[in-house]
């Protein structure tokens, strides 16, 4: 069933903190916090009774907490990019937004333990951290690997380090840890910790790199991806991403419905502003 | 007082004058987890055509002021799988569907229309007359007085003649009303006022059109003043036509809005995008609006701002 957990709610923001150049945010959901999956997320409309944005927000969660009851919480880290998402950063402490979630799919949790790599991009890495304990939780080797243009846009709170055996920090400029892309170190890091699963959020460059590194070694790469979303519930039709299904046939996907979680093995990377030759229903 | 909810547009009664506008429900699955479909008017429709289509490629949308364009391109499914899976689903929950379809040339309209023609359970079929004509040089077909008879003809000719049809028309003309006039002599049993205007905007850091079909249909509360005037013109020269309105309507004074222009229904799009709730809402408020300007029903207040005394 699509949105088989979906619903809404107006979420008082009990914690808004700068963290280098994002903000954690915390908002009380009540029940929503016990559906959440790790990869999902939520729809956020931005701007107030009066706003011209007309559309909704999409945020990977970061974590959740069910509490029980009404005290649920859903974590998110938020990059103030645009007017949206600058609104929603400058709200105080105890105003209410109205929330839709948790939306999408979730990261697949492999039922043995495994060794698995978590890759971040940016403010991608938030959904890493809720996984990396579930993947601890049951007995999996957890390294992460993330990766930022600049040290100041590398998410890394504490107690998530915590959660994970190694961390490994690339910045474009050298500013913080190595120099150089993620894609760069992924075969070494791989090899020494003898990854058999990767998982993966950030910009879609970032994630077909991955996805061509983990086609060579064979390896499973589980990602979610990033489309401008107008609705995060299915119905615009305009995250669509092209994903090749179990029998070979190229459809244009939603990426709010068939993902954010897809396999990273499924999409066609390589074809910007274009759809690929072949999709189903092409003219 | 009695109030009395239910509207009738083309000559169908409706439970509420509150539908989905095409395009904006999806397939009527995403949106039954927030509201039962029964609660609403009626669900139009995506705009269904002959083959599958993939819709054209990403970004196929850009929020604007109030607003957003968007270039879907028609994704969808096709004709035969619709009426195979999306239809005997909405009917199994109980939905009044309206049918939105959509040609490339005359003779895919009057396919369709004898395709829909032997379903049960169909309220009334919207024929979506702004999209390409690809027998025109992609001219499309609401923007000529020529090209619209001649689609909605094609469907009138063709389809069960129990089956009400709404021919939704486009704002990007010199004067709706003579495209109204010649699709009412083609057939159309009411109006579907008004479909998106074209827009486009310019990213400014690639320079390049933002969308990947460069242009892209305007909707939302930036463009209801044109919805608007648009069946105020309408109603004020063809009275009797029924008018579904659509453009930008967000709460319920907004459909309100509409109803007092001449709109016996009114469809709600890009608001479902900001709110799953959105008709919800809307009907509710529209409701007790209704009410508190002393109306007893629905089609007292349908066109009530034309009213000439006081």
């Amino acid at each position: 069933m699509i949105n088989k957990y979906a619903h809404a709610v107006d979420a008082e923001i009990i914690s808004n903190k700068r963290v280098g150049a994002y903000h954690h945010m915390v908002f009380e959901v009540g029940a929503m916090a016990g559906q959440v999956r790790p990869g999902n997320f939520v729809a956020i409309s931005v701007g107030g009774e009066t706003s011209a944005m007309v559309l909704r927000r999409a945020f990977a969660i970061h974590r959740s907490m069910d509490r029980g009851g009404s005290g649920g919480v859903v974590e998110l880290v938020v990059a103030p990019h645009g007017g949206g998402s600058k609104w929603l950063t400058s709200l105080e402490v105890h105003r209410k937004v109205n929330i839709v979630g948790p939306l999408g799919t979730a990261f697949g949790i492999p039922t043995e333990p495994v060794r698995a790599l978590l890759v971040g991009g940016g403010y991608g890495s938030a959904p890493l951290f809720g996984l990396a304990e579930v993947l601890k939780s049951r007995g999996s080797r957890v390294d992460m690997v993330l990766g930022a243009s600049t040290a100041g846009k590398i998410y890394a709170p504490l107690e998530g380090k915590r959660a994970v055996n190694s961390l490994t920090i690339t910045t474009d400029d050298g500013s913080a840890g190595l120099h150089g892309k993620v894609s760069d170190f992924l075969p070494d890091l791989i090899a020494a910790s003898g990854t058999e699963i990767i998982y993966s959020c950030g910009p879609m460059g970032m994630l077909a790199a991955i996805s061509k590194i983990a086609g060579e070694l064979d390896l499973v790469h589980q990602c979610a991806v990033e489309e401008a979303m107008a609705c995060g519930i299915g119905v615009c039709m305009t995250c669509v991403l092209p994903l090749r299904d179990s029998n070979g046939t190229i459809r244009m996907q939603r990426s709010c419905i068939e993902g954010p979680v897809v396999d990273g093995s499924r999409v066609i990377w390589d074809s910007p502003r274009a759809i690929p030759e072949g999709t189903w229903g092409a003219q | 007082m009695n109030f009395d909810f239910t509207t009738t547009l083309v000559g169908t009664i409706f439970p509420n004058p509150i539908f989905t506008a095409s395009g904006c429900a999806g397939s009527g699955k995403e949106l039954i987890q927030f509201f039962p479909l029964t609660d609403l008017g009626a669900v139009v429709t995506k705009s269904i055509m002959l083959k599958p289509r993939s819709g054209r490629a990403t970004p196929r949308m850009a929020e604007t002021p109030s607003g957003m364009l968007n270039s879907i391109g028609l994704q969808g499914p096709g004709i035969a799988a619709f009426l195979q899976d999306d239809i005997p689903w909405l009917k199994s929950k109980g939905a009044r569907i309206v049918v939105s379809i959509a040609g490339e040339s005359v003779a895919d309209y009057a396919e369709l229309a004898r395709l829909i023609s032997g379903v049960s359970g169909i309220s009334a079929v919207e024929v979506n007359i702004s999209c390409p004509n690809v027998e025109s040089r992609g001219q499309v077909f609401s923007c000529n007085p020529v090209t619209a008879h001649a689609a909605i003809s094609a469907v009138k000719k063709n389809i069960d003649p129990s089956l009400p049809i709404i021919a939704k028309l486009s704002p990007d003309v010199t004067d709706i009303t003579e495209i109204a006039d010649v699709v009412i002599n083609a057939g159309a049993d009411g109006l579907a006022l008004i479909n998106t205007l074209l827009g486009m905007v310019i990213d400014t850091n690639s320079m390049k059109p933002k969308l990947a079909g460069k242009t892209g249909g305007l909707s939302g509360p930036a463009i209801r003043p044109v919805a608007v005037r648009a069946i105020y013109q309408v109603k004020a020269r063809f009275p009797q036509i029924s008018i579904l309105g659509m453009g930008g309507v967000t709460n319920g004074r907004e459909a309100f809005e509409m109803i007092l222009a001449g709109a016996s229904a009114v469809s709600v799009g890009t608001a479902n995008f900001g709110n799953p709730l959105a008709t919800m809402k809307i009907k509710a408020e529209l409701q007790e609006l209704l009410i508190e300007r002393g109306f007893a029903s629905v089609a007292a207040a349908v066109g009530y701002a034309h009213r000439e005394e006081d």
